[in-house]
């Protein structure tokens, strides 16, 4: 599944999914050296292409890559096909002529990644794509949860905010569910999206119906700039209905973990204190995605020109 | 040049006359000079054998967009008319929202003009239904029915505001002719870009609700009926737009409408890919709203089959899903996607003869359609079992944005004459202008 890329975790099957997580766990031990370094990628091009801006996730990317010792090269084209003038395809078809290993690349329109995948012959990851997926997110997430669990199978697992809107949603929903998790969703009614269910979730408005006997409590990033799409009234409401903190948290098992993407608006998804202390491991989730995302570009960018190599 | 042409034998499919069987077609000078069951003693005229054939009044399109004048890097009026000659249509209604828009008679002039000169089959302009579609000042009917207009519409824009679209309804009385309307309420598509539901939940793009169709046309029905006016009702999508129509005709309001090829064979999961080819306006829907669409022409709650036909350069489509123009191509597949209805039984070969042309011409008071004795001879020739790959490379289209590209089809048009001329005739393509 994984040798044109890593799109979706829609795509996967839960032994790429495992062969991801065992990798990255023996990547997560790089990271402890004093010299954080290996040569296992040495003399391979990544390209960072962020259509979107994200300092996270690309510096997470980017120190993968170097941890590798990949030659990674960051790309930051700005504006939309629209405005721009220039198809994103160009722009692709650009970069993939300069014979990059692998091309990972972030867009705030849905399907990007896939319609340039289609078109490139270097392997593509989505590192996110509008309010479609972001599979690196998710199996970081996994990668947490089973440090912290010791297993996601038979998991009650709760994802609480706007659902519409987020990819870290749907990825997290389709790797929990692959992996033998139950996963429920729960937000203001304008925040899920129509036919919720259709994903293989439990939708919920009562965010103490979704928490009762969850192991794992995840909170979405709110985007402020939503207030004017009238999805919800005020930070206010959304605080005082969906926003998690440790008194809500009671409704939850009682050695619950709280996951969160990041970066937190604090106060209004989690109280301050939340975001800060256990339960919450949101620092465990970022030290994670450095190791997660070694693998999956070993997996790729490591592995397509091997033949060639040998000869 | 327009001689004697003997159609012989062909399977003769007439909906005005309820004719389907085995007979001969006599065109001259023309106009159809005959048909029966079988002519005898006729002399120096061209036979075509038609044994195994149907012979059909041409396609009358309600509803395509030739982009002349603004756009002629998506298509102009030549090469719309040839596709639309290839696909079997001998007359195309074009839409307003060219630049500058069809809202004046001089460009209703110009656009006639045009298809005088370049296109092969009959071009009728669909004349804007207020200034600059901008839904404020309504033009001046009369002056473009003078011109050539025969029917209005804002196609693509939606007329939002109520108190508008109530005058531009209660004005078309002046002119008889009808009002089509792209019945989307945009306070309710928003950003939407496909179908809302499972689809659109998996694809994380923005979802454009059935309800946005349905509270439109509900309203349009209203208002018609406030008004008498005749309102056509473009590209029915949704089950719920059916029912309203089918309900509203019970009471006798003054409605028709159209669907397009796509929403009669396509469903929303086709744009699972994010193929910006799949992308239309209204969006593909679900399976259940696809059959009601053809359960609503099966019954006749819709009239006609009109293809919506919306070029747009491949630049254009090789972008972001949400940055695309919905729109696709639809004249040269039409015949042969929507024969698929016909092969599942959904429809009778005449049935769906009638909805690509003599419906559709009734729509617009027009005499065409028909194969009738002393009727122009606007006449096509079809091969239901023909099984061919379309490539929009190799039609006549300037443009290349089609869901069916590379798909082979069952169903083809053999040859199509306008006026008694032979203006297409398969593997030689356009022959005339």
């Amino acid at each position: 599944m994984m040798e044109r890329g890593l799109l979706s975790i829609e795509d996967l099957d839960r032994e790429d999914i495992e062969l991801i997580l065992d990798t990255a766990f023996h990547m997560k031990e790089v990271g402890r050296r004093e010299v954080k370094k290996v040569p296992t990628l040495r003399g391979r091009t990544i390209i960072n292409l962020f259509f979107e801006s994200s300092t996270r996730t690309r510096t997470s990317f980017e120190i993968a890559g170097k941890r590798l010792s990949a030659d990674v090269v960051n790309f930051s084209p700005s504006a939309s096909s629209l405005t721009k003038r220039e198809s994103i395809l160009d722009t692709a078809k650009t970069l993939d002529a300069m014979d990059p290993d692998a091309v990972v690349i972030r867009h705030e329109v849905a399907g990007v990644p896939k319609q340039i995948a289609d078109q490139l012959t270097a392997p593509v990851i989505n590192a996110g794509d509008g309010a479609h997926e972001h599979p690196t997110q998710a199996l970081l997430d996994l990668m947490t949860v089973v440090e912290e669990k010791g297993r996601i199978d038979g998991l009650t697992v709760t994802i609480i905010g706007d659902i519409t809107h987020s990819r870290v949603a749907r990825s997290n929903i389709y790797a929990f569910t692959k992996m033998g998790a139950e996963v429920r969703v729960a937000g203001p009614p304008t925040m899920l999206p129509a036919q919720v269910e259709s994903l293989g979730v439990k939708a919920f408005r009562s965010l103490r119906e979704a928490l009762d006997g969850a192991d794992v409590v995840m909170a979405l990033r709110i985007q402020l700039e939503r207030l004017t799409g009238s999805l919800f009234p005020s930070v206010r409401e959304y605080s005082a209905t969906f926003g998690l903190d440790r008194a809500k948290l009671r409704f939850a098992k009682d050695d619950a973990i709280v996951m969160h993407p990041g970066p937190v608006n604090r106060g209004v998804e989690l109280s301050h204190d939340l975001a800060n202390r256990r339960p919450s491991v949101i620092l465990d989730q970022v030290r994670n995605g450095v190791a997660l995302r070694m693998a999956v570009l070993y997996l790729l960018a490591g592995q397509k020109r091997g033949a060639e190599e040998e000869r | 040049m327009a001689g004697r042409v003997w159609l012989r034998g062909g399977r003769v499919l007439d909906p005005a006359s309820g004719r389907d069987g085995r007979a001969d077609v006599l065109i001259e000078d023309g106009c159809i000079v005959a048909v029966e069951d079988a002519l005898a003693g006729v002399s120096d005229a061209e036979v075509v054998d038609a044994a195994g054939l149907w012979v059909a009044p041409g396609f009358v399109d309600l509803h395509a967009h030739l982009r002349e004048p603004g756009q002629e890097y998506k298509e102009d009026i030549a090469s719309g008319g040839r596709a639309a000659a290839a696909g079997g249509f001998t007359a195309v209604c074009c839409m307003a929202n060219t630049n500058p828009v069809n809202d004046d008679p001089s460009v209703t002039d110009y656009i006639l003009d045009r298809a005088r000169k370049d296109s092969p089959v009959r071009v009728l302009p669909v004349a804007a239904a207020t200034k600059g579609l901008a839904g404020e000042v309504m033009t001046e009917m009369s002056a473009l029915v003078a011109a050539g207009a025969v029917a209005f519409s804002d196609d693509g824009k939606t007329i939002m505001d109520s108190g508008m679209q109530r005058r531009v309804l209660e004005y078309s009385r002046l002119v008889e002719k009808p009002v089509m309307v792209h019945a989307e309420d945009q306070t309710l598509v928003r950003d939407g870009v496909v179908n809302e539901g499972a689809v659109s939940t998996k694809l994380g793009l923005p979802g454009n609700p059935a309800v946005a169709e349905i509270v439109h046309v509900a309203r349009d029905l209203l208002l018609a009926e406030l008004t008498g006016a005749h309102l056509h009702v473009a590209h029915v999508s949704t089950a719920g737009a059916v029912a309203h129509v089918r309900e509203a005709r019970a009471r006798g309001i003054h409605v028709t409408a159209e669907v397009s090829p796509h929403h009669l064979t396509l469903t929303d999961e086709a744009t699972l890919g994010y193929d910006p080819n799949t992308k239309m306006a209204p969006p593909l829907r679900g399976k259940d709203d696809v059959a009601a669409c053809i359960a609503g022409l099966a019954d006749g709650s819709i009239d006609a089959i009109a293809t919506d036909h919306a070029p747009h350069a491949v630049h254009e489509k090789e972008v972001e899903f949400t940055a695309a123009p919905p729109g696709v191509l639809g004249f040269e597949t039409a015949f042969a996607v929507v024969l698929e209805l016909v092969r599942r039984g959904q429809l009778t070969p005449l049935q769906l003869i009638g909805s690509l042309s003599w419906n559709a011409a009734r729509v617009l008071g027009l005499a065409m359609g028909r194969l009738e004795r002393g009727a122009a001879a606007d006449v096509v020739l079809l091969d239901p079992t023909r099984r061919w790959v379309y490539d929009p490379a190799q039609g006549f289209s300037k443009s290349r944005n089609s869901p069916w590209a590379g798909r082979e089809l069952e169903g083809r048009v053999l040859a199509t004459w306008v006026g008694g001329r032979l203006v297409y005739q398969q593997g030689r393509g356009v022959l005339v202008p």
